[in-house]
């Protein structure tokens, strides 16, 4: 099927997904320095937060360089033409923080939840739509309900408000089949103005061919990250999958060279590790974890000397969610455990 | 002997869990069940049990409140009716236990605070959240130790067991849960996670509770009150578990939990609302204690009086 003159819009993960390599580390200035060059090169829409959204600074999720508000005040005055927006996990991020990002002028909120409990977004996307935001609805672990499952619980979403909602393989999970059946069933399901959107890992080398998978479904809007900086083996690399769009004729707006050396100058110089497909981030993958689990997987490898490959399958096996980061330590334990006893 | 009579206000899980508790007290006797829906299960299952019920709320109770001498409350409807409630019966002398998120009252976690509610003459006392009970008391048994400059906890709770009520409300839940980690806990800062998994079979409660101390932690003196007060826990929810822990990384003291219900009414792994109601009904048997012993004290001034 031809997706010539297809008009879609990418959303840039790198300054948010981006903080789980960085361990929410990166500096206001890089902040400032990646999302000007963004704008400069055309993305619409840019996402900046703590890797956990609005509220994640905590001990379980760790502490960032500076505080949301921080970031949002120093990113989005200097934006010409892409909107910014903010990630709130109901259960981590309140109200409170929800108004603050609005105050620093955010165009976006995006309300994600597990892929079956949406009904508790109904607080925060009532409000954002209240506030005149672009209101996203974001199905995490998407891979973990069929898509009867998803259509249902997005429908909840739209009912509260939300303009657009995705289906998210946050653990890179998912086969271009896999988002062919959600993203199908949703664009049957939902009023033709809301939009549908995808957000990818790289963990299986999926990044790209799922989110082309999603746009031939029917989405219009596609999460990438600069650089691939992401969770796990990051997300779907956005200079790779624009490359790929002007090949098949996606318009995306986006300028490819620009952003290549943005990717290439900016972002991947900041890494503090390469951000690539190696045997924990495929774990991640092939178990169907978090992709965030990663380096706390890896640090309680040093510290209990459990593979962070088994206690990564282990929260695969224990079927855990989005969030559940203090269970690393808890799993590692149990493991360190188990070990002594058949030693 | 004699008992201090006592009515439940919503039907629903948490109200029938409570009453199933409350059918066991030695000083508590469960009197009325209310309710707003004449063909509610719950109702009809409080008339099976002997109690008397009224559909028409809280104002079907109130006339009888004198005649059938109740003394204490327990509200397990919602935050928006808990205010009109609790100020009616309060009027009449009611010590009202506010299961839901209103927190019209003080904070009440059993084994950190309920002593101070005692002879207060407060009228009304809140039990925060589940996630707060289970938590609470550990973020308390580390600040009892040492000065607390961050407290959080996560809770993680399986989908089965969290109500429409605290899906509309998760907001309310997160910030009364972080404040409380604050005032009853002892922590400088509180924060609150809450994060639902709907893995089958349902998981059973666990709470991860992290502590930073403001200075080195005193290992020894730590792990000492953690397991005094894990044993303070276990004698109203016996399946309150320490799993790993505590485990102490410069000034970070973590401590991993498991709470599993009694399976009263609501299933074991449901662990998050049976420390809602056993942590009311035991709130509720200590007011009562001393009500009791108060009741003496008046016999015995009467006594003295009459022999004067």
């Amino acid at each position: 099927m031809s997706l010539q003159g297809r008009q879609i819009k990418v959303h840039d993960m790198s300054l948010r997904d981006g903080m789980h390599p960085k361990r929410h580390q990166i500096s206001i200035e890089q902040m400032k320095t990646i999302a000007t060059a963004l704008d400069e090169a055309g993305v619409p829409l840019i996402e900046v937060t703590h890797g956990d959204g609005l509220g994640g600074n905590s001990v379980n999720y760790g502490f960032a360089a500076a505080t949301d508000e921080q970031y949002l005040r120093a990113v989005v005055p200097l934006m010409k033409k892409a909107k910014v927006s903010a990630l709130l996990i109901p259960g981590i991020g309140t109200v409170d923080e929800l108004r603050m990002a609005r105050d620093c002028g955010i165009g976006c909120i995006r309300v994600a939840t597990h892929c079956t409990e949406a009904d508790v977004s109904e607080q925060y996307i009532a409000l954002g739509r209240k506030m005149g935001l672009d209101t996203v609805g974001f199905l995490m672990m998407s891979h973990m309900a069929d898509a009867n499952k998803i259509v249902e619980q997005a429908l909840l979403m739209e009912s509260y408000g939300a303009n657009c909602i995705y289906t998210t393989d946050s653990a890179g999970y998912m086969l271009p089949e896999d988002v062919t059946a959600r993203v199908a069933a949703l664009r049957d399901a939902l009023k033709p103005e809301t939009e549908i959107g995808f957000h990818g890992h790289h963990n299986l080398a999926m990044g790209v061919a799922n989110s082309i998978a999603a746009v031939a479904a029917g989405a219009s809007r596609i999460d990438t990250a600069c650089g691939g900086m992401g969770a796990g083996a990051g997300n779907t690399p956005m200079e790779v999958f624009i490359a790929v769009c002007e090949r098949m004729g996606i318009k995306t707006g986006v300028d490819l060279f620009k952003v290549m050396d943005v990717a290439e100058d900016l972002v991947t110089p900041i890494m503090d590790f390469p951000v690539r497909i190696d045997r924990n981030s495929l774990t991640l993958g092939y178990a169907g974890a978090y992709s965030s689990f990663l380096l706390f997987a890896k640090r309680a490898q040093a510290k209990y000397g459990v593979p962070a490959r088994d206690i990564l399958m282990e929260m695969g096996r224990r079927k855990t969610v989005g969030g559940q980061e203090d269970m690393i330590e808890d799993v590692a334990l149990d493991l360190q455990r188990a070990r002594a006893q058949t030693a | 002997m004699n008992k201090i009579k006592c009515a439940l206000i919503g039907p629903g899980n948490i109200g029938t869990d409570l009453l199933y508790k409350l059918q066991r007290s030695a000083v508590l006797e469960p009197v009325w069940m209310v309710g707003i829906d004449p063909t509610s299960e719950g109702l009809a299952r409080a008339r099976a049990l002997g109690l008397k019920t009224t559909d028409e709320g809280v104002d079907g109770l109130l006339p009888h409140v004198e005649a059938d001498g109740i003394r204490i409350a327990f509200d397990s409807t919602s935050a928006y009716v808990h205010a009109e409630n609790s100020r009616k019966l309060v009027a009449l002398g009611v010590l009202m236990i506010d299961l839901t998120p209103a927190a019209i009252g003080p904070y009440c976690i059993p084994p950190v605070n309920l002593g101070q509610q005692l002879g207060s003459g407060v009228g009304n006392v809140n039990m925060v959240t589940c996630g707060g009970q289970a938590t609470i008391p550990m973020v308390a048994a580390v600040s009892r130790v040492q000065a607390v400059d961050y407290g959080e906890i996560i809770a993680t709770v399986s989908s089965k067991s969290v109500g429409p009520g605290t899906r509309k409300n998760i907001d309310e839940f997160t910030r009364t849960t972080a404040r409380a980690v604050e005032q009853v806990g002892g922590a400088k800062r509180g924060k609150a996670i809450i994060i639902i998994n709907p893995a089958e079979p349902p998981l059973v409660m666990r709470d991860t509770i992290h502590c930073l101390t403001v200075d080195e932690p005193d290992q020894k003196a730590i792990i000492e009150s953690v397991l005094s007060m894990v044993a303070e826990v276990q004698q109203y929810v016996p399946g309150y578990r320490l799993k790993n822990g505590p485990v102490f990384d410069g000034r970070r003291v973590s401590i991993f939990m498991e709470v599993e219900g009694l399976g009263d009414y609501l299933p074991k792994y449901g662990g998050n609302l049976d420390i809602m109601t056993a942590a009311a009904a035991r709130t509720g048997e200590v007011f009562a204690q001393e009500m009791l012993a108060g009741q003496l004290k008046a016999a015995a001034v009467n006594l003295t009086e009459a022999l004067a």
